[in-house]
């Protein structure tokens, strides 16, 4: 089956789902405003738009997590006639034959992965659980889909894409006819992507529909019959997806063209930061450094390449100051650094948009505001009298929400509820403000939305622009590629010479990446100063 | 007397599983609690309003089963309290179990006092007595262990059994310690969150309060004040010890039985050097120790304290 060609829809239209006008809000924001969506049997219909543009709360009204403010939901019975289903309660959703994977998986990992799909399957109160005919019943269903997995693993011994297949597995032991997947690919790697796609469309062959959330367009174009793109808690299109193109369902996601980061001529200033023969030797291959040699210098852009787990961590610590090298030193401004300290580190202009951002870049229970000041709450703007000034604080938050076009229901909500891309902004915000000197970027468009990665790129060649130093850890190639002015390849704990980035040949770095180049040959860095 | 001589009487091991009773029923029903996900720090007051109640039942004539009886209900309906406070309110577990526990051990002296406005001496009831199980008291060592044990005792022995069966083998252990580890792992699977929560701390208070009744109606034959005397924090100890898990839940109330008969055989022995409070603090320095030592490697259930509500995220 070629993953290019469009799944031909062969099916009788019996309509299996009906959407009508849900709305929901979440205090002033209207996360779903009147949203209709049809479904038919055997359909794999993509959900598309950015991040926070409202296909999780639908899906989990749908689940019935959530209850819609208004709206209805029609699920065909099994003698095709639409009923409404009962809002709010998940076994309805489920009796009803649907099944959801969710964007974080809802598996509890202490027990194995039988367990997982097994649990509430049961009547709960019985003296023994028979395992036997699930069993067999899973063997049947593993080998129908491709979906194998080693059912009697604790689920957190397993690999995210084994996690996955569980969750698939766990809505069609309960011979789900419709499969909801929130974002399945944000988690899986490229081969594991494809074979997902492909059991999808094998399972939409057999008649079960899919609902598939997406935000990359490649992959919604190979697997999909029909797009609804959301944006801004709307349903603002739908069509065919032998009738789409690229470009303007990206244009529809994000509401306008997506801008195209350009990079400027510019000479770079002085260094910033050297690094010179760094070792860090951690035992493990993830965060040891081995004599890494590395320059970033004002107004210039240094991408670090590489596939994640090759020493981008160690970098990334050592650079925040949280680490310190055994062996080798860190000149900052042309000074040797003796004492390795982030406040430090962040006294000393470099600020860092962490590679987790959700656990390292923000308190989630914290608000907005506070978030934004957090890293500077020593600073004399955000206090009076040597409390905490609030109000400042507040005002702050106002702006960059303005500014950074921070998605939130405003500055006192708490962090955790914003989106991936917001709690970006968010990040960047805090980090930009400051007019910082070095920028450690690490990952920094990772899972983000068309919208929210160009505006990511535009930010940081803006923060260029003005003189700073960017340090870009990436893997994506294309991301290295705009917005590098030279770029170094980390593999296994060795960082090659920095190449300009127009000297640079695509294979070439992927073969570094891979590891099948060496990494530490010594070519000469063009544009150094002798 | 040599220290290995006192270890292989068959009369040292019945006094540990004696003093281990209480804490057995403790450790089990706080390990249903957290479990599910909640903390139950009323443990302590469901301890002393499990005495109370048990007690009294029996005092009135309810009979010694009904007094456990009354025991477990009085047990329930504190823990429904510190349930309804910490599941569907989602309030701090911390402060609603010490909330619970000073609330269950205030009203239960209140009742006391109330009751018996002004007796000195507290009045009795005929206790359970030592059972004769005709093949297991015949066995060499356990028989004679055994021997003098009561009937909460064996009660006490078999719920580890019960517990480690619902909680491993039925349906509703695997969704309590699914709940306890991911909440949205049973909601997604239509399951209610907060009935399996709120059951959960119920059936673990019930079990804490018939430890308490073991004291007024086994150990002793009355009610006094003080008489819990940190039972229950030990039992909080002793749950992180046994990994959540029923069968090491009895080895380490075993143990720290042990610790304490030791130290009260080791004061006659040694006494005239060292002051008794010394060899009092013995069980709970050791116990100290092993949590130390089990601790550091514990696997907490992932989302104890962590409150959870529908519709949020
Ligand atoms: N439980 C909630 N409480 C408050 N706000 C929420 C909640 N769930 C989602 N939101 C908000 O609703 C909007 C839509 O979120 P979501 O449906 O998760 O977007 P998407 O899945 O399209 O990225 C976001 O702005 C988000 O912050
Ligand atoms: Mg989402």
């Amino acid at each position: 089956m070629s993953s290019a060609a469009n799944p031909s829809l062969k099916t009788s239209r019996q309509l299996l789902l009906q959407l009508a006008a849900i709305t929901k809000k979440f205090g002033p924001l209207i996360a779903n405003d009147a949203i209709d969506l049809d479904l038919h049997k055997g359909e794999i219909v993509a959900l598309l738009g950015e991040n926070g543009a409202g296909k999780t709360t639908l899906m989990n009204i749908l689940f019935g997590h959530y209850v819609a403010d208004a709206g209805t939901v029609m699920v065909a019975g099994a003698d095709g006639i639409l009923a409404p289903l009962e809002p709010g309660a998940p076994q309805a959703a489920l009796d009803a034959g649907i099944g959801m994977v969710h964007q974080h998986f809802a598996l509890a990992e202490n027990l194995s992965g039988l367990d997982n799909i097994v649990l509430g399957t049961e009547p709960i109160f019985r003296l023994r659980r028979d395992r036997t005919k699930a069993r067999t019943k899973l063997a049947k269903l593993m080998a129908g889909s491709g979906l194998n997995v080693d059912l009697n693993q604790p689920v957190h011994k397993l690999t995210v894409g084994e996690k996955q297949r569980i969750e698939i597995l766990k809505a069609l032991y309960r011979d789900a006819r419709l499969l909801v997947l929130d974002e399945p690919t944000a988690v899986l790697t490229p081969q594991e992507a494809d074979s997902l796609f492909a059991t999808l469309r094998q399972l939409a062959a057999t008649g079960l529909s899919v609902i598939i959330i997406a935000h990359k367009l490649a992959e919604v174009l190979a697997v999909s019959h029909r797009i609804a793109v959301l944006r801004g808690g709307k349903k603002v299109g739908e069509m065919a997806t032998d009738q789409a193109d690229r470009r303007s369902i990206a244009e529809l996601m994000v509401g306008r063209d997506v801008p195209v980061s350009r990079r400027s001529e510019r000479a770079p200033g002085k260094p910033v930061i050297a690094l010179r023969d760094v070792t860090i030797d951690r035992g493990d291959a993830r965060r040891s450094l081995h004599g890494v040699n590395l320059m970033a210098r004002e107004g210039e852009i240094l991408g670090i390449a590489g596939v994640s787990g090759n020493g981008q961590a160690a970098l990334a610590q050592l650079i925040a100051g949280l680490d310190r090298p055994d062996i080798g030193s860190v000149e900052i401004f042309g000074e040797k650094v003796t004492k390795f300290d982030a406040h430090q580190f962040a006294q000393n202009g470099i600020a860092r948009i962490p590679e987790d951002r959700h656990h390292d870049g923000m308190v989630g229970s914290m608000t907005v505001a506070e978030n934004i000041a957090i890293e500077d709450v020593r600073s004399r703007d955000y206090q009076k009298f040597g409390f905490l000034d609030f109000e400042a604080i507040r005002k702050r938050a106002e702006h960059a929400i303005v500014d950074y076009d921070v998605r939130c229901p405003g500055p006192d909500a708490p962090a955790r509820l914003l989106s991936g891309g917001n709690i970006q902004k968010l990040i960047l915000a805090r980090v930009l403000e400051k007019s910082p000197k070095l920028i450690l970027a690490n990952q920094p468009s990772r899972g983000l939305d068309v919208g929210a990665q160009s505006e990511v790129h535009r930010r940081l060649l803006e923060a260029r622009e003005g003189g700073a130093a960017v340090i870009l850890i990436s893997e994506d190639l294309d991301e290295l590629l705009t917005l590098s002015d030279q770029i170094a390849v980390i593999h296994a704990g060795h960082v090659s010479a920095a190449i300009a980035a127009h000297d640079i040949d695509r294979s070439e770095l992927g073969l570094m990446m891979a590891g099948q180049k060496k990494t530490d040959e010594n070519t000469p860095r063009s544009g150094d100063p002798a | 007397m040599e220290i290995i001589d006192i270890l292989l009487t068959a009369n040292f091991w019945a006094a540990a599983l004696r003093i281990a009773t209480p804490l057995i029923f403790g450790v089990l029903g706080a390990l249903i609690c957290e479990r599910a996900g909640v903390l139950n720090l009323g443990i302590e007051g469901i301890f002393t309003a499990g005495a109370m109640a048990g007690w009294m039942a029996v005092w009135l004539g309810a009979g010694l089963w009904g007094g456990v009886l009354f025991a477990a209900l009085a047990g329930s309906f504190f823990g429904l309290i510190h349930a309804i406070l910490t599941v569907p309110l989602g309030l701090s577990q911390h402060v609603s179990g010490i909330g619970v526990t000073l609330l269950a051990t205030s009203l239960s002296y209140f009742t006391y006092r109330t009751a018996l406005p002004d007796v000195s001496s507290p009045p009795r009831i005929i206790p359970f007595q030592p059972l004769d199980i005709p093949i297991l008291s015949d066995l060499p060592f356990i028989g004679p262990a055994l021997l003098s044990q009561t009937a909460l005792t064996m009660l006490a022995l078999v719920m580890v059994f019960v517990t480690g069966w619902v909680l491993y083998r039925t349906p509703l252990g695997l969704a309590i310690r699914a709940v306890g580890d991911n909440p949205s792992s049973v909601e997604a699977q239509g399951l209610s969150v907060y009935a399996l929560r709120i059951g959960a701390v119920v059936a673990g208070s019930s079990l804490m309060a018939l430890g308490g009744a073991f004291l007024t109606m086994s150990a002793f034959d009355a009610f006094f004040f003080g008489m819990i005397n940190g039972r229950g924090w030990v039992c909080i100890a002793l749950t992180v010890f046994a990994s959540w898990r029923p069968g090491k839940a009895l080895l380490g109330a075993l143990l720290f039985g042990a610790f304490d008969a030791f130290q009260v055989r080791l004061q006659t022995e040694v006494g005239a050097f060292l002051p008794s409070q010394v060899f009092l603090m013995m069980p709970y320095l050791l116990s100290i120790a092993a949590l130390i030592i089990v601790a550091r490697k514990a696997d907490y259930p992932k989302a104890l304290l962590v409150p959870w509500f529908k519709g949020q995220r």
